[in-house]
């Protein structure tokens, strides 16, 4: 392990001695005190200059036209600059450090994407200009569609979905789409304890009535509790694989099998494709309908950092009813756009209409492609194996600190699953997390997944080399044997941040929705 | 008075023709501070499993079922201002709704306190 400054040639870090001075500022050198933006400036104060209007307001406006001037802040464009950078220095992020958020995969954005995504004809672009001068954005996006549809054996994908849930949602739509066109009644779909939360949310938005199947003692979904609810008037299954758990759900074929034999669908939460990439094709698995969320598995940012993006991948039988308007190539591999007006000519009158105005995030399906093209097909493979790979390490490396509920049963995925079991009295997995900040990490997923008590869940990805593995697990097993030993100072963690420990209970009971009365 | 308590860690206590259902002990020391109640409206009709509250802590937010089915007579207007009623005093103020009991024989399938006391000393 390579502990920082370990050869001593810097010196100390932070204040030295007990007597500290208070400063006029309320800075404390590098630790920023910032005010709100509102506090900031004074009123004539303007980053631009504009021209006065040339003539009076327009006629008409009348009672909607503005009686007093918006309490806008006024400020200069270097002090706004300075604001937003000067909060910035007090967030975290994954150019600071690992950020092993549990479910999420906060890997390394790399740069050759940025560069890649800022090319002009790509970034440059408007959804409304002639098609016949985004041509090379075309054939772009129907690569991303080729690897997308080669990587899950899928038969189809449809770009537009902005997010992983709302992918969900426009998988069960062609879901609903297929079982109207057979002019049956299906309303229930059965989602798994094992799968994400948003699955539950998007099957009942979709317009069906959730049904909850256990998870069995291993962490994965009871087939026989599941095989038994099945019948006429289930419309399909949302599974997430690998799940919530860290697990693989070894039944998956036989899952879609009988759930086929019942004439439903199965939908898949490919949130945890990253940990499956290149070894495991879903549609081999008897998939009809998976979201990848590109800002996971393709690296694009997410988090505050950029737009998600989350394609849906159908099988034959649902790709008719996919959303327009969608990438297509031609018999001679030319790539155009197809809209409503070419949809019934092009095969597609079954489409069930739009999830969103345009066809996707252009600047993600950029990134995404130069992500999978700078790997190919074996770096990909490499993807997985390194996120597995490095989620057991995590595993083997805690479970004689920390509880591991399913560690006996084998290796996990992507992600190692921890709980409180075994914390002294009163101390939680919340303390854990704080003491994390405090290690300068961003914390590990908390309580979630809800199957196991205190849940805390670990995902390092691909992108943490050994030595940044090591820290994190060194600074996880300190913390542990903290919590078990009863160390008090953890219950009030963090210490080192630019502002303590906040009441989370008191801000979710009497939240404060306004600076100032 | 005769308490009755599901498997999802419901009470109910009937008086009369009156139900009141809350959620147990255990249930909210699992679910940890509640920030948030969503009580049902009067005159709601519930049949038995259905979701009748919603219930949000810190860690989660929670479905709460009834216990046996019935009409909504009042959700519990105190949790409105004060939702930690539901920590401080799970068994008591901290009720989340009153109802009728459309078929008493419902009541058969819950577990009495000694069940319930067996059954979450297994969980």
């Amino acid at each position: 392990m390579n502990a920082p400054n370990a050869s001593g040639w810097k010196p100390e870090m932070g204040p030295a001695g007990s007597a500290l001075p208070t400063t006029a500022s309320g800075d404390k050198g590098l630790q920023l005190e910032e005010a709100l933006i509102f506090e900031l400036g004074q009123a004539g104060t303007y980053g631009v200059d504009l021209p006065e209007p040339e003539a009076a307001p327009v006629a008409g406006l009348s009672k909607f036209l503005r009686k007093a001037a918006p309490a806008l802040p006024g400020l200069s464009e270097p002090e706004v600059v300075r604001h937003y950078t000067r909060l910035s220095r007090q967030n975290y992020a994954i150019d600071l450090g690992p950020f092993p958020l549990g479910s999420c995969t906060m890997k390394h954005n790399p740069r050759l994407n940025e560069k890649m995504a800022r090319l002009a004809g790509f970034a440059d672009i408007h959804p409304l200009q002639p098609k016949q001068s985004v041509a090379g954005a075309f054939e772009a996006i129907a690569e991303l569609s080729d690897w997308l549809i080669t990587l899950t054996g899928m038969a189809a994908v449809a770009l537009s979905p902005k997010a992983g849930a709302h992918g969900e949602l426009c998988g069960l739509l062609c879901i609903r789409a297929a079982i109207e066109a057979k002019g049956e009644d299906r309303p229930v779909v059965l989602v798994p304890e094992s799968a994400h939360g948003t699955n539950p949310a998007t099957a009942a938005f979709a317009g069906f009535r959730v049904e909850s199947i256990p998870a069995n003692a291993d962490g994965r979904v009871d087939f026989d509790a599941l095989v038994s609810r099945l019948g006429p008037d289930v419309a399909g299954v949302m599974i997430t694989n690998p799940n919530t758990c860290g697990l693989f759900e070894r039944d998956m074929k036989r899952i879609s099998d009988a759930v086929h034999a019942v004439g439903g669908y199965v939908y898949c939460d490919g949130a945890n494709f990253n940990a499956i990439v290149g070894k495991v094709r879903p549609g081999d698995l008897g998939v009809d309908a998976m979201h990848i969320n590109l800002h996971k598995t393709f690296s694009t940012p997410h988090g505050g950092g950029g737009p998600g993006s989350g394609p849906v991948v159908l099988s034959a039988a649902l790709a008719p009813f996919a959303p327009l308007p969608f990438v297509q190539r031609d018999d001679a591999g030319v790539a155009h756009l197809i809209e409503e007006e070419d949809a019934a000519a092009q095969g597609h009158a079954q489409s069930f209409g739009r999830m969103a105005a345009f066809h996707g995030q252009m600047g993600m399906f950029t990134r995404a492609l130069a992500y999978i093209l700078s790997h190919g097909n074996d770096g990909l493979r490499q993807v997985a194996e390194d996120a597995v790979l490095n989620a057991n390490y995590i595993l083997r490396s805690l479970e004689d600190v920390l509880d591991a509920p399913f560690a006996a049963a084998g290796p996990c995925m992507h992600e190692a699953l921890f709980s409180d079991n075994g914390l002294a009295e009163g101390f939680t997995t919340l303390d854990v997390a704080k003491g994390l900040i405090d290690e300068g990490f961003h914390p590990m997923t908390v309580y979630f997944p809800l199957v196991v008590h205190g849940a805390m869940l670990v995902e390092p990805t691909e992108t943490e080399s050994k030595a940044g593995t090591d820290r994190l697990i060194a600074s996880m097993r300190a913390l542990a044997e903290r919590a078990k030993a009863g160390d008090v100072t953890l219950k009030s963690a963090p210490h080192y941040t630019p502002r303590r420990r906040v009441d989370e209970t008191l801000a979710a009971r009497k939240p404060k929705l306004v600076w100032k009365d | 008075m005769t308490r009755y308590f599901t498997k999802d860690h419901e009470w109910i206590s009937v008086e009369g023709d009156v139900a009141t259902v809350g959620i147990t002990d255990y249930a909210q020391n699992a679910l940890g501070d509640i920030t948030f109640v969503e009580v049902p409206e009067a005159g709601k009709a519930l049949s038995k499993g259905d979701t009748a509250a919603v219930v949000d802590s810190v860690k989660a937010a929670s479905d709460v079922y009834a216990p046996v089915g019935g009409e909504v007579l009042e959700g519990n207007p105190a949790l409105e201002e004060a939702p930690e009623l539901v920590n401080t005093a799970p068994d008591g103020e901290g009720w989340l709704w009153r109802q009728s009991v459309a078929d008493a024989a419902e009541l058969g399938d819950l577990m009495d306190e000694a069940a319930y006391a067996a059954y979450i000393a297994e969980l």
